[in-house]
């Protein structure tokens, strides 16, 4: 095994495993992965559908309904047997049935992650995942992150930017995540209902039209202004999501909707033409925020800002301007064909430099400590949000659509450490006895690993210390 | 560019006369403690300090409106968010001040570089690797310079020369001391990881804290964090995060629950420091405000100029509010939608600082905000 071997296994890849065999050449194997990887893994086969989960959530919401009644009714003097009954256990056991759809899905996304031999192809699920990001801390999220990752990410992360961004940002999780589920054109057929009837306006909310430009697309301070986000906002109106909206738009949707998912429905969009970043839009419902969506996603600020996050993620926290402008080009040339993505970034030497650049985020050191133990379950059979959580990177909660930073200051901190010595304790503790630290090193961290850490390795007063000491190694701890 | 309009905060937030000292930054440990806590997210406000005195405000908020008239009354223009029953108490004991319609220098709508903003003190987004907690530290006496965030990894507001450590409480089980020792080893020829060691067993040893203990609440994150600053180890100068400010949709609900968790980490630090309290400046800022009028969806969405708050024993002449209110309406907005700044956040932060600890606020500012014009 070269280094290189190690590179692409540990820099581009999600770890070493010592059960692999090392590729003959590690370019071609990482370009294999491009053909072979799979959207739809046994990991995740079982896991709920977004009707299933839409249906758990409405429950939540009737019971929260039946609650207001029951505080107004209070309110208000009535006999006592009259009082609706309020069940705050049930309530309990709905917001329980999402919270273990949620931890159901993160175990499976863990063992998918640790299982897979196309790890290059998983490490980018994870990349697109946090791309665009949605948070669990908002409760409509907390079923369906998984969902979004699986079904919206999975199958799109070998085609065109252009379809990834449309399945990522027009699924139920995000257009709930960023309050596009709620949004309605203030002149829209229904607005304009409403307000004639119960003089209440309904109207735009233009969260997730500032985060598709700023954070999704063209990038932050490039060709946008608040002109542009709020005509992307009128444009986006329409896209919501059945069964799971509230007020008089949920009393609309019922009668049309499929239950938990993503749907277009003309009559809350707003009617006329847009004009965005210069280009005017005169299409007609959906068709006009599919356009917008097709321009942006190729714009060269866009081919710019996904070249820059690619770059950061994979080679160093400052990517060298020659490794951003070569995958610039690849996007801009390709109409951001991502499998071509992929290959000039392996193909780039400023990929393969010996020096590790990278400080492992919690996930990625958690993954490829468990990869490099070959073990699929946590220590004390802890879920992986669990763990994540303690680690202070929880899964799909990154408590803002930006996702999680990818840069070494927000990872390399003393509570963070302390956290990863506590639990490589623990993980070595339970695989000191069939794993020798020294042997599983140098297969590992071939040719990346130095002389302190081998020797510290060596002198250790028990198997389950070196290995502690191998998963805590600056070596390991880097990427 | 410092708009001349812009307020100097100077003298009017009720910290005790400012001292220079006359000769250099080096003095002796003063006991005096500093926390920051970031509302990350852009808090309202308008919602916070609600100006009921302003005729505009109700037309512009409606139901909001009257629901902030619900709040305590601080004088004839604000009122304090009913949920924040402490910071009130804290008010009419002279111990906590506010200022209104401010803001940093940044004026587009983005939460990341506006945070970015106001934790560095740049002038532009991701222009300091360092940040104006950080920067402090080094004006500070050795004894007062121990600073500690509460987070996994120091955030970019504490970063800077003087190295400052991260503590997060943790559910797991605790590792072998001898382990701890050969890690020590290990990052012998490693600075990065030998500075952070150093520094996360230190205060590992300091906290002391039950191993079962969660952040579950401001009462909780403030009662730990007291704890953390107690005695002559604990730390000087703390960073503390809060979220769910972002309040796109119902709006009311959801800035109940934040202002209430914010109002009990406020009480909870003042009886955890017990007697230390009398040494203690408290501030609360964000990165900006939301739009003054609710969005389609019983929301706010991002906008300009928002509230901040100090508190603290130090405070011996508080209870005041410091604004230059531009006023709400239409015309009187910025862009039309957002409360105009009337005061640098830049000028605020610093001021308050430099009495807190007796600095020379013209210096102070210079090393806090250099960018600062």
């Amino acid at each position: 095994m070269t280094i290189e071997t190690a590179i692409a296994m540990n820099r581009f890849g999600l770890g070493a495993r010592p059960s692999g065999t090392a590729p003959d050449s590690p370019k071609d194997w990482l370009k294999s992965q491009l053909g072979q990887y799979n959207p739809e893994p046994a990991a995740l086969a079982g896991q709920p559908s977004r009707a299933d989960i839409a249906a758990s959530f409405r429950e939540y919401q009737l019971d929260r309904k039946d609650r207001r009644a029951a505080v107004k009714s209070a309110a208000s003097p009535r006999m006592e047997d009259e009082t609706p009954q309020i069940d705050p256990a049930k309530i309990e056991k709905v917001v329980n049935s999402l919270r273990a759809q949620y931890v159901a899905a993160a175990d499976a996304r863990m063992e998918s992650a640790i299982t897979t031999d196309t790890d290059f192809a998983e490490r980018l699920v994870h990349f697109w995942s946090n791309h665009f990001a949605v948070s669990v801390d908002k409760l409509p999220v907390l079923a369906l992150a998984g969902d979004h990752e699986f079904t919206a990410i999975r199958p799109h992360i070998m085609g065109k930017f252009s379809d990834l961004l449309f399945a990522a940002a027009t699924h139920p999780a995000m257009l709930l995540y960023l309050d596009q589920a709620q949004s309605i054109g203030p002149n829209s057929a229904l607005a304009v209902r409403v307000a004639a009837r119960r003089n209440r306006e309904l109207g735009l909310n233009e969260n997730l039209a500032r985060e598709i430009l700023e954070l999704h697309t063209l990038g932050v301070r490039t060709v946008y202004n608040q002109d542009d986000v709020t005509e992307f906002a009128r444009a986006l109106t329409g896209f919501t999501v059945g069964g799971m909206a509230k007020g008089p738009l949920q009393r609309f949707l019922a009668a049309n909707g499929k239950d938990g998912d993503s749907q277009f429905f003309p009559g809350i969009h707003e009617p006329g033409e847009r004009k965005v970043i210069g280009r005017r839009y005169s299409q007609q419902g959906e068709a006009q925020a599919r356009a917008i969506f097709s321009d942006i996603a190729t714009h060269p600020a866009t081919a710019r800002h996904i070249a820059t996050k690619l770059a950061q993620h994979f080679a160093a926290d400052v990517p060298s301007p020659s490794l951003v402008a070569r995958l610039e080009k690849t996007f801009l040339e390709s109409g951001g064909d991502l499998p071509k993505l992929y290959r000039t970034l392996i193909e780039s030497p400023e990929m393969w430099l010996p020096k590790q650049a990278k400080f492992k985020s919690p996930w990625d050191w958690a993954v490829s400590s468990l990869r490099a133990l070959n073990v699929r379950e946590l220590p004390n059979n802890r879920q992986s949000a669990n763990i994540m959580a303690q680690m202070g990177q929880p899964i799909w909660r990154p408590g803002s659509p930006a996702g999680y930073s990818d840069t070494t200051e927000n990872w390399a901190g003393g509570a963070a450490l302390m956290r990863r010595v506590e639990i490589a304790s623990q993980l070595a503790k339970r695989s000191a006895n069939r794993v020798d630290a020294r042997q599983l090193a140098p297969r590992i961290l071939s040719g990346q690993i130095g002389k302190l850490t081998t020797e510290s390795i060596a002198r250790a007063e028990s198997p389950s210390q070196g290995l502690a000491l191998l998963l805590l190694s600056p070596e390991f701890l880097r990427r | 560019m410092l708009n001349r309009r812009f307020f100097v905060a100077s003298g009017v937030l009720g910290l005790g006369a400012a001292v220079f000292p006359g000769v250099g930054w080096a003095a002796p440990g003063t006991n005096k403690k500093f926390v920051f806590i970031i509302q990350r997210g852009a808090a309202d406000g308008l919602a916070a300090l609600a100006p009921t005195g302003d005729p505009d405000f109700l037309r512009a908020r409606g139901e909001q409106a009257e629901e902030a008239a619900a709040g305590t009354k601080l004088d004839s223009m604000f009122a304090l968010h009913p949920a924040m029953t402490e910071s009130a108490k804290l008010f009419v004991l002279k111990q906590a001040s506010f200022a209104h319609a401010l803001a940093s220098g940044y004026r587009e709508r983005s939460h990341f570089d506006a945070q970015n903003i106001l934790e560095s003190g740049a002038d532009r987004p991701y222009g300091r690797e360092d940040g104006w907690l950080g920067r402090l530290l080094t004006l500070l006496p050795q004894d007062d310079a121990k600073g500690l965030a509460v987070a996994p990894a120091v955030p970019l507001a504490m970063r800077g020369p003087v190295s400052a450590n991260s503590y997060a409480p943790s559910r797991l089980p605790d590792v072998d001391p001898d382990l701890m020792t050969r890690l020590t080893g290990l990052y012998a020829e490693d600075a990065q990881l030998s500075a952070l060691w150093d520094g996360a067993q230190a205060t590992e040893s300091m906290a002391g804290a039950p191993a079962d203990q969660t952040l579950k609440g401001g009462a909780a994150l403030g009662q730990m964090t007291a704890g953390l600053m107690q005695g002559p180890n604990g730390a000087r100068v703390v960073m503390l995060e809060t979220n769910g400010w972002d309040t796109h949709f119902q709006q009311k609900g959801r800035l109940n629950g934040a202002l209430g968790q914010l109002d009990a980490l406020i009480g909870s630090l003042r009886d955890g420091l017990g007697a230390e309290w009398t040494n203690t400046l408290v501030m609360v800022a964000t990165e900006f405000g939301r739009t003054v009028a609710f969005n389609g969806t019983g929301g706010t969405d991002h906008g300009t100029a928002s509230a901040a708050m100090l508190f603290g024993g130090v405070l011996t002449n508080g209870g005041r509010i410091k604004s230059d209110w531009p006023g709400l309406k239409p015309s009187q907005l910025y862009e039309g939608r957002d409360l105009k700044p009337t005061m640098r956040f830049e000028l605020f932060a610093s001021e308050a600082v430099a009495q807190h600890y007796g600095l020379d606020p013209v210096k102070t500012r210079a090393k806090l905000f250099p960018d600062f014009a």
